[in-house]
């Protein structure tokens, strides 16, 4: 059978279609040169990374320029701020979470809450980095690890929160009326229905929290600073991955720059994993 | 046995879609004991009156239903029963809803004790995440202290009262979640029944239900009214009819009518009555 097509609309019908594959096309040139980008980088980082990677890195300490060494120092005092930003961070961001979508959700309060903490969200973590030196440093009269332990807690806690609220809002309020209707007091109901709902969501907060931190330079450059040696001390500066790439890529030696390299890599596929780790919990969430 | 009992006894076994027939009912209440009185109860949303001074009394051992088209009030009335509304801001209500002399809706009233006393089943399944036995032993263990055998056993007990025992005796380590619908629902029945209430309401429990299932529970509905004082909001006619023995008929905030079933279903006093039951209108 012969369809037969007014011509003018056989004509609109061309014009559409050819803007169409104009437009699919623009969107595939985007996306192309986005993900070109992130390619090109992961490679130079791989390639680079892997260049300087061997056994010393993680059982030596940062070396003078033109000498052998590692990176030992900055991993463990990266670990050990971003654990203690964690253990104080985690926490404060639960609790104010919880406050915001279980006792407070139609408060005044929580809506002042919620504005302010986007607002810390996306604040640049310079100023977190600054505020911090004025509160602590300056006080104590030098850099500190625990400094940089608070700047980086204090970038935490809106992560926490927010996606701490988030979750308790997704659990349904049949469960919650479910579990009154038992006569479960609220405390109750919270802890042992609505944590329990939301804990793959929560865990995944604090995963993406770990990972915002991990590569965060800025506020350490005014907290912690950095430590050429080997140390632990808390009250004294301390080493991390980020100030030794900043410092060590900026040098002119190259060993120096070899180091930033790995450095960079360890950082990025720590980031990584914390992402698929965090990626799985949410799937499996979803699921059961 | 009083005339109120022989005023009910077809309406259960009914399996047909139609309204039983009248056996010149009246509305004898002697012998039945009140165990809770509504009276003169008004309910706000904001400002929004959504109860218009509702009085009825919801008789010890019997399963009064709450029927009427969407919006009229039933669950909102139902919701007061056990403070419900409570949970949420700007919602008050106002007159007196005494349960054994005593007024729920005074500010006093300890709200966890009141909702362990008058449980209540809700429209959609809501096991909680955890495994069935935990499901059912999470409320027993907050008012008593059992030892393991005793806790075993209360839930072998409320899981049998809600049938629900042979289906899930060989999973109870599963979780709440892997069962299916209507198993969910009586899971929630079981968990209701468990830490032995007096007053059990229903909302719109089958609702989410395929017919078996729905079959079941309105069993389970029949067999529970020998220890506890049921009340039950349906949108089902049937339901209504087939579960309980008094019917209050709502509409747009008001009781327009109550009494026994039977005569709610064959001679209704009200003609908005008679047009909801004959289905025209809801």
């Amino acid at each position: 059978m012969a369809v037969t097509t007014p011509a003018a609309s056989n004509k609109l019908y061309v014009r559409r279609r050819r803007r169409n594959g104009l437009m699919v096309s623009l969107a595939y040139a985007a996306t192309g040169f986005g993900v070109g980008w992130l390619v090109l980088i992961l490679a130079v980082l791989l390639w680079e990374g892997f260049n300087g990677i061997s056994l010393k890195v993680f059982t030596e300490m940062t070396p003078p320029p033109g000498s052998d060494g590692g990176l030992l120092n900055p991993i463990v005092g990266s670990l050990i701020m971003t654990g203690l930003a964690v253990l104080i961070g985690t926490p404060i961001g639960i609790l104010a979470g919880t406050y915001m979508a279980e006792y407070g959700r139609y408060g005044r309060l929580t809506s002042v809450v919620r504005f302010i903490n986007d607002i810390l969200l996306s604040a640049p973590s310079i100023v977190i980095g600054l505020f911090v030196y004025e509160v602590m440093v300056a006080p104590m009269g030098h850099f500190s690890g625990i400094a940089g332990a608070v700047a980086l807690a204090v970038i935490v806690i809106p992560v926490v929160v927010r996606t701490t609220e988030d979750m308790l809002l997704l659990v349904p309020n049949a469960l919650r009326e479910a579990a009154a209707a038992l006569g479960l007091p609220r405390a109750f109901i919270v802890r042992r229905i609505a944590y329990r709902a939301a804990r793959a969501g929560i865990i995944t907060g604090v995963l993406l929290a770990v990972a915002r931190i991990s590569g965060e330079t800025a506020p350490l450059l005014f907290t912690a600073l950095n430590n050429q040696f080997w140390s632990t001390n808390l009250n004294a500066p301390m080493s991390s991955l980020p100030t030794v790439i900043f410092q060590f890529a900026l040098s002119p030696y190259a060993d120096w720059q070899k180091l930033a390299w790995t450095g960079a890599l360890i950082i990025t596929a720590t980031v990584l994993a914390l992402s698929i780790i965090a990626r799985a919990l949410t799937a499996s969430r979803k699921t059961s | 046995m009083t005339m109120a009992t022989a005023a009910t006894p077809a309406i259960g076994s009914s399996p047909s879609v139609s309204v039983p027939v009248a056996r010149h009912a009246t509305a004898d209440t002697r012998g039945l004991v009140e165990k809770v009185t509504i009276r003169n109860l008004d309910f706000f949303y904001g400002d929004t009156r959504a109860l218009k001074s509702i009085s009825l009394p919801l008789y010890a051992n019997k399963a009064t239903a709450f029927i009427g088209p969407s919006g009229c009030g039933k669950s909102t009335l139902l919701r007061i029963l056990n403070r419900m509304y409570d949970l949420y801001p700007n919602q008050r209500a106002t007159g007196e809803v005494s349960f054994d002399g005593e007024d729920i809706l005074s500010p006093k009233q300890d709200l966890n004790l009141l909702r362990a006393r008058i449980g209540m089943v809700f429209q959609k399944p809501t096991p909680f995440p955890m495994s069935i036995y935990e499901n059912i032993a999470f409320g027993v263990r907050l008012y008593e202290k059992l030892a393991r055998a005793e806790l075993d056993a209360r839930v072998e007990s409320a899981l049998r009262r809600a049938a629900l025992w042979e289906e899930v005796k060989d999973k109870l380590a599963s979780n709440g979640l892997s069962l299916s619908g209507g198993q969910q629902q009586r899971l929630c029945i079981a968990r209701t029944v468990a830490v032995k209430p007096e007053v059990i309401l229903f909302d719109e429990p089958c609702s989410a239900l395929d017919p078996i299932s729905t079959a079941k529970i309105e069993e389970l509905i029949d067999e529970l009214k020998k220890d506890y004082t049921i009340v039950i909001v349906t949108h089902n006619m049937q339901q209504a009819a087939r579960v309980s023995d008094f019917t209050a008929f709502m509409y747009l905030g008001t009781l327009v009518e109550f009494g026994p079933t039977q005569m709610i279903f064959t001679s209704p006093k009200d003609q908005r009555t008679q047009d909801y039951i004959t289905g025209r209108f809801g």
